[in-house]
């Protein structure tokens, strides 16, 4: 035992004087909180909108105040022609482009159907969408107040003029009521944060020691194989529920993200997911004396897809089958399900037994595997 | 390598093309470091490029029909018939959609209450109730943009069926048409890929800089180099030119992938977009170097880099644009060098601009790397103090 | 000649409150071999990293072949060779491409160092090798080379930190018929060691303990003057009396 605590000391001792690392472990969470958070939005607002508008009159310069009072638009330029749109699309001026036909006011007074061309950069095609409904919004409401009678608009998200059919719509979202982002990532960064310091942290702990020709010594020693493991694995479990534990009191306080669930079960789950990280750490070292392939190889094996493909920041739904398909061997995929069931929905076992087998089933099948396998390439 | 006689002969240039030479023969002897430089990247842009999109494939929904009628049918069978809304479950009581909910199996709820129809037609107006599974992120919005349209759309249809004279009128009114430019298929991985490239050509010109003088700091070697009179500006030179010039070319095999594989376009002029790279990566190699001074081991090297370059990649507008950040992020994105090439690249890639139209990113993009390299020179010393 | 190769005058350097340099002063001829002898952490290698001019001095004055180290660093380094403590040359890199690599380095004419190479691989009798990276030479030929190529540039003064760490008997002497060579061609050598024995071989010695000079002069005349047989002896004797 005193071997143990021996070897737990040093592991301890070393940690804390390797300062850089220590802050990088430590601040890295508390940042990427702040930044995904802040930075992961899909908000539209501020438009830059450039407007077209080859001969002016009236209607058109009532339009174009509308869109400057809307709150939502900024006109950045107007325009005689489009010749000069691409130029301001390209620079990143102008987000949005209004067109409206020669003759506005015009056709209307008569009869003819007046045209507002509506172009949108659609280089990120969410976005694109977003801002179109805006446009047709500030028309509609163009329409609604325009002192012209019965005149009404063919446009398909319009709310209804007088003598319309008018559904209203009440929105409620579940689970997350104000669409906060940070909601969403935290239980992906949990997932990362418990990746960086049980995968990857172990492995290169244990392949330095490997390096350096010190793991010799200490399997010479009465340590046997698991202590060696746990003692030198231990304080950096606990640097792991530290980071998780200042992931989520910063997340609660910065964003008031819940935890309406069973914390002591989220906690469990995530002692779960960090045995698996674990196990695979331990592999990784198993199978390599080289700390630069340690590198490599945690983080192609355990950062990259837990970065990408286990619905941390991207929808899993999004993917294309095949990637669908991949996830569903990514350990984190499923704590980041398990963590936002806890947390968003505070749902218990009862609904994810599922996920808890499965993560179990890894964890049990993973460990089993590295301590063994630790053994034999030692000997 | 057969140098002209005329370049060899400065006893600096000779010293930096030796040290150089000796560097690229280290990389290539490296396994660990040619999988970081070649195999990692590629990788990453395969798996990032296709896992990277916000797009809503189908996303499922439940439909609770309290009213039994024609038009709450008709309804229904509009969500069932485009192709973003998979009809998971019909049923006419709230359990079972909530429990789904819960289970997590649906996106959408939507509840027609049993006075739907009455209401259509005795007051022209109605309610319904959507329920959106927000748990899953941004989706949630963009579900409820489709719905909202879907709804509206039915309610125009039925509005003319029931008033033609209204719709005779119609011919008076303003008619909106939309177009998107520069992506017409509406294609996340247009968006995504440039700045995916642009990702993983930062992380291979900082980390593998960083990394690499840190080893050489590790194991002695670099101390050996001190004591030789090659100058600060010679090592430097010699160290960031290979990597320089690998960094490129591994935007040149990326861009070939995203051409190829991903069909990203490529309307702008490639020679410009590498003229921008040149200078971009001497602000990520400078970034590079100067994390080097600041650590003692490879391990160091690598968390620094990786928590400086998150932080410059998740505020570089790479994965949402950075107009829908808050204000103070935006005006930190202005001294992102990350954000200036991302944009660059979008605007050269997708939309086909010109020198005129990025040469201001592009300045910054030089000033920022004048700036850095000075003090990634200055930063770096011979002689400890 | 003149001029002193090395000459350091209340030498020092502190690290916060420690001093790892205290105040020495001594010089060294051209052509002489001259050991520095003492304990791990006696201050050896610090010393050297200021003549070799990698670190600053916090205060005193040293000058290594009439230039001063604090403000002529640079123009030490092109006429010095340096071989460190940690293996120095590229592991992954050939024998060659590490002497290709120095000899660009310090900018030696293609063809004179084309001959050097071939001489040296001679010597060393590692022809064959020449071509095999460096890490799959055994240690021995590893400080030899590291040696040799300190050397390649035929510089004034070489600076050795405990070249012969780790190596058997045999490679040993093989290192000090090496060094003497070089001395006897002009070359001033400045040798570090924990290995009292190997004061025998040099001209004169310092002993450093605890970051002073506690002791200074020809290994005869010190074992006279302190009634002792070896250097070892005299060593021991200091470094009690410093404790």
């Amino acid at each position: 035992m005193n071997a143990l605590l021996g070897l737990l000391l040093k592991e301890t001792r070393h940690i804390l004087r390797d300062r850089r690392t220590l802050a990088v472990l430590i601040l890295l969470p508390i940042v990427q909180v702040i930044l995904f958070g802040y930075s992961i939005r899909t908000d539209v607002k501020d438009v830059r909108l450039a407007v077209v508008d080859p001969a002016p009159d009236a209607t058109t310069l009532a339009i174009r105040d509308r869109f400057n009072a809307s709150g939502t638009f900024k006109t950045v330029a107007v325009l005689r022609s489009e010749a000069e749109l691409d130029a301001l699309f390209q620079r990143d001026a102008a987000q949005v482009a209004i067109e409206f036909a020669p003759r506005f006011a015009d056709r209307i007074a008569h009869g003819e159907p007046a045209q507002i061309l509506v172009i949108t950069d659609a280089t990120e095609p969410n976005s694109g969408t977003g801002r179109l409904n805006y446009v047709n919004a500030v028309v509609q409401g163009y329409l609604a107040d325009s002192p012209m009678s019965g005149m009404s608009s063919v446009v398909p998200t319009s709310p209804t003029s007088r003598g319309r059919i008018r559904i209203e719509s009440r929105v409620r979202a579940r689970f997350n009521p104000t669409l906060e982002s940070a909601n969403l990532f935290v239980p992906g960064l949990m997932a990362f944060v418990l990746t960086i310091v049980s995968a990857l942290m172990t492995a290169l702990s244990l392949t330095r020691e490997k390096e350096t020709g010190t793991m010799e010594a200490l399997l010479v020693s009465p340590l046997r194989p698991a202590q060696i493991i746990v003692g030198k694995v231990a304080p950096y479990v606990v640097i792991g529920f530290i980071s998780v534990a200042a992931v989520l009191i910063e997340a609660r306080l910065v964003f008031h993200v819940p935890i309406e669930g069973s914390l002591p079960l989220l906690l469990g789950e995530g002692l779960l997911y960090i045995l698996v990280a674990l196990s695979i750490g331990i592999l990784i070292s198993a199978r390599t004396s080289s700390q630069r392939v340690a590198m490599l190889a945690a983080i192609l094996a355990t950062m990259l897809p837990t970065l990408l493909l286990s619905g941390f920041i991207f929808p899993i739904e999004s993917m294309p089958e095949a990637l669908q398909v991949v996830s569903n061997i990514m350990p984190a995929r499923w704590f980041v399900l398990i963590a936002r069931g806890i947390m968003l929905k505070g749902i218990g076992i009862a609904y994810l037994w599922r996920e808890t087998l499965i993560l179990g089933a890894m964890a049990l099948v993973l460990l089993v595997v590295s301590t063994r396998s630790f053994h034999v390439r030692l000997d | 390598m057969r140098i002209p006689r005329m370049f060899r002969s400065t006893p600096s240039i000779r010293r930096t093309l030796a040290l150089a030479h000796a560097e690229v023969l280290h990389v290539f002897r490296d396994k660990a470091t040619l999988l970081q430089i070649i195999a990692v990247p590629i990788v990453q842009l395969l798996i990032l490029s296709n896992a990277a999109s916000f797009a809503i494939r189908s996303a499922p929904i439940w439909i609770v029909d309290m009213d039994h009628t024609q038009s709450s049918r008709a309804l229904a069978r509009r969500f069932g018939a485009t192709g973003y809304f998979d009809l998971v479950g019909v049923s006419d009581a709230a359990a079972p959609a909530n429990e789904a909910m819960l289970r997590g199996d649906v996106s959408l709820v939507l509840t027609m209450p049993n006075d739907f129809e009455k209401s259509l037609v005795r007051n022209h107006a109605a309610t319904v109730h959507l329920d959106l599974n927000a748990e899953k992120g941004s989706a949630a919005g963009i579900v409820r943009s489709y719905a909202l349209q879907i709804i509206n759309a039915y309610a125009a249809e039925i509005g003319a069926e029931t008033h033609p004279t209204e719709s005779s009128r119609r011919r008076g009114g303003i008619v909106t048409v939309s177009r998107g430019w520069y992506n017409p298929t509406l294609s996340y991985t247009h968006y995504m890929v440039p700045g995916i490239l642009v990702a993983l050509v930062t992380i291979i010109g900082t980390l593998v800089t960083a990394q690499n003088i840190a080893r050489e700091k590790e194991i002695g070697t670099l101390e050996q180099l001190n004591v030789t009179p090659i100058t600060k500006a010679e090592f430097i030179t010699a160290k960031l030119l290979p990597f320089w010039v690998l960094a490129l070319l591994d935007l040149v095999v990326g861009l070939a992938v995203g051409y190829f594989v991903f069909g990203v376009p490529m309307r702008g002029s490639l020679a410009l977009l590498f003229l921008a790279a040149g200078v971009y990566l001497v602000v990520a190699l400078a970034i590079g170097l100067w994390i080097s001074t600041l650590v003692e081991t490879q391990q160091q090297a690598m968390f620094v880099t990786f928590f400086v370059l998150m932080i410059y990649l998740l505020m570089s507008g790479l994965f949402t644009p950075v107009d829908s950040m808050p204000r103070w992020v935006q005006i930190a994105s202005e001294v992102n060098p990350v954000r200036h090439f991302v944009t660059i690249s979008r605007a050269i890639l997708v939309k086909g601009a010109g020198l005129r139209e990025i040469a201001l990113p592009l300045g910054a993009l030089a000033a920022y790397g004048a700036v850095v390299l000075a003090l990634a020179i200055r930063q770096y010393d011979k002689t400890t103090a | 000649m003149s001029e002193l190769a090395i000459e350091a005058k209340d030498l020092t350097r502190t690290f916060g409150a420690f001093t790892a340099v205290d105040h020495i002063t001594f010089d060294v001829k051209p052509g002489e071999v001259f050991g520095f002898l003492g304990a791990n952490g006696a201050g050896k290698t610090t010393a050297i990293r200021i003549l070799t001019g990698l670190l600053r001095p916090s205060s005193g004055s040293a000058k290594v072949a009439g230039f001063d180290v604090a403000t002529q660093s640079e123009s030490i380094k092109q006429v010095i060779g340096y071989m460190s403590q940690r293996f120095s040359l590229y592991d992954d890199l050939t024998v060659r491409e590490n002497i290709q690599l120095y000899g660009g380095i310090y900018d030696i004419p293609r063809d004179e160092l084309r001959d050097r190479i071939e001489r040296l691989l001679d010597r060393l009798a590692l022809s064959k090798a020449a071509d095999d990276a460096v890490r799959s030479l055994p240690l021995g030929w590893k400080q030899k080379l590291a040696f040799s190529v300190a050397l390649l540039h035929n510089p004034k003064v070489v600076f050795l930190d405990e070249p012969t760490g780790g190596v058997d008997p045999i490679v040993r002497r093989q290192f000090w018929e090496m060094i003497y060579d070089a001395a006897h061609a002009g070359t001033t050598v400045l040798v570090t060691t924990h290995y009292m024995d190997e004061a025998e071989y040099c001209n004169r010695i310092t002993i450093m303990v605890a970051g002073k000079i506690a002791a200074y002069g020809t290994p005869a005349d010190l074992k006279r003057d302190a009634g002792v047989k070896s250097v070892d002896d005299l060593f021991v004797r200091l470094a009690r009396s410093a404790a």
